[in-house]
């Protein structure tokens, strides 16, 4: 039976491309915390190691593309069969353990999408009005100035935030979830994998906020 | 029992001739119930005094009334079987409640439990999930020697605990997308677990996991209400076992 297909075999496909965007996260979070200069040559040398390889740059986005159309194609499918799978609601509702992000996934993916899409314009192509782009003189975008101008402004953090926090709701839940449905949790590790997923998303959110807020207050400046 | 005092309570019924029918909500007051009474007892003291008054009984499924069948089903304030934990229907009892208690009750709803009539779904479903691989093929005969095949005995009991499953349905009730992973996580670890049963497993996983989905039942979200409403306290890691199951399946 093909994986597409089946129950399982597309929970499986989504938990397989969640986990890999998650594992992107991650090292895109460590990479961006380079614009605190720990990284010799600050953010501007860590975007120019990163293109550096154009070729290579163009395999890991479409494998990236690959995992994200994956992952919402079937988030989608299986929320929109889901949606009929009790037709009339109970009179009284009372759920024991599911949570606001585990009944909300498909809208704070949806979020997320909306924000990978606005992020993309913004810092991938460039086409987000009130960032100061210089080039340096060996013709590269000054990394470094494009994001401490860019937050600056308060909108701009706020649509940065709002994604995050959507990033964060969808990772308390969808930690947890991608493994029980790989098959790596069991009575004694659920509740350990499920308090650790919280604080990786919580982890996340720090993480990813750290930067917009901390050029927002001043303490970062171009 | 005429030392207790009784109880009265509004019950908030659903009411449905048929499969058709669009089924409303009735509202009775059940008189003279006391602790005692288990839940099922009191719904007779009510329909009792329905057929007095020549009304039609609140039609309900149940057998053994001792918890052990399976039979009763209903979802009592959006909890299916009353949510006291490891209980089903028959075994909650009215001291749960208090007198003046407004009590809702509703059938299973799922999309592939159709209602029959009132409180009573047609779970035929479930046994299309078991015929599609839920037993193992081996020859009958003479009764084989009971320690020719060793089972380790934390194997033996996690096969016992997945096969404490009774198949009422309430994990179906609980969800909110009226999947069937815990009845099926259940039914395919009590096999897969044992011997007997792991030659046939891949096989097993792949048959009635798409029997599932062909039910008509939905996808698994982990919510985990399965667990909650589960009566026999069957434990959502038999679901990650038949996910684990159904990955080794893909290479078997
Ligand atoms: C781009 C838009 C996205 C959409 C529309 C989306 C939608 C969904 C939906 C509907 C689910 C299923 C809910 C469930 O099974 O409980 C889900 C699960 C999940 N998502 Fe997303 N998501 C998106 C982005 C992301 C991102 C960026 C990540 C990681 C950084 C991610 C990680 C996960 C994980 C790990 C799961 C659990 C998978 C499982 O239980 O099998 N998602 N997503
Ligand atoms: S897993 Fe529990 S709730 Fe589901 S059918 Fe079996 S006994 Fe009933
Ligand atoms: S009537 Fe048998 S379990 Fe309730």
């Amino acid at each position: 039976m093909q994986l597409s297909s089946s129950s399982i075999g597309r929970k499986i496909l989504m938990a397989v491309t969640g986990q890999v965007m998650i594992l992107f996260a991650l090292v895109h979070l460590i990479g961006n915390t380079t614009i605190f200069g720990w990284l010799h040559g600050g953010i501007n040398a860590y975007a120019e190691h990163l293109h550096a390889l154009p070729p290579l740059v163009w395999a890991f986005r479409l494998f990236m593309l690959a995992a994200v159309s994956i992952h919402i194609w079937f988030g989608i499918q299986l929320t929109i069969e889901n949606s009929g799978g009790r037709p009339q609601q109970y009179a009284v509702k009372s759920t024991q353990k599911a949570t606001f992000a585990s009944e909300n996934m498909i809208w704070s993916g949806l979020l997320i999408l909306a924000f990978i899409v606005y992020h993309l314009l913004h810092f991938t192509m460039k086409l987000i009005p009130g960032m100061v782009l210089t080039t340096d003189p060996e013709g590269t975008v000054n990394v470094f100035t494009m994001v401490v101008s860019s937050f600056q402004n308060v909108f701009v953090c706020a649509i940065y935030a709002g994604g995050m926090v959507a990033l964060f709701l969808h990772l308390t839940h969808g930690i947890q979830s991608s493994s029980q449905t790989l098959g790596c949790s069991n009575n004694r590790t659920l509740p350990v994998i499920i308090k650790a997923g919280t604080l990786v998303a919580l982890a996340f959110l720090v993480g990813y906020l750290t930067i917009p807020l901390s050029i927002f207050a001043g303490f970062l400046k171009g | 029992m005429s030392d207790h005092k009784t109880m009265t309570l509004t019950l908030i019924v659903w009411r449905q001739k048929n499969a058709s029918d669009p089924g409303k909500f009735e509202t009775y007051t059940a008189k003279n119930i006391t602790d005692h009474h288990s839940f099922l007892e009191m719904l007779d003291c009510v329909n009792e005094d329905l057929i007095l008054e020549g009304k039609e009984p609140i039609v309900f499924d149940h057998d053994c009334r001792e918890g052990i069948c399976g039979m009763c089903s209903q979802v009592i304030n959006g909890a299916p079987h009353g949510g006291q934990e490891r209980t089903t229907v028959c075994q909650l009892h009215m001291r749960k409640f208090k007198d003046g208690d407004t009590i809702y009750i509703e059938p299973w709803r799922a999309r592939a439990f159709p209602i029959v009539k009132d409180l009573v779904v047609d779970r035929t479903a479930l046994d299309t999930i078991i015929q599609a691989g839920g037993y193992t093929s081996c020859h009958t005969g003479g009764v084989a020697d009971g320690n020719a095949i060793l089972i380790p005995k934390p194997v033996a009991d996690e096969a016992m605990d997945a096969a404490e499953c009774v198949g009422c349905g309430a994990c179906v009730a609980g969800c909110p997308n009226g999947a069937a992973m815990l009845f099926t996580g259940a039914k395919v670890s009590q096999l897969s677990l044992l011997p007997q049963g792991k030659g046939e497993a891949a096989a097993r996983v792949k048959a009635m996991t798409a029997a599932m989905t062909e039910c008509g039942f939905g996808n698994c979200t982990n919510h985990y209400e399965c667990q909650a409403a589960c009566p026999k306290g069957i434990n959502v890691k038999f679901i990650a076992r038949m996910n684990r199951d159904f990955l080794k399946a893909q290479f078997a």
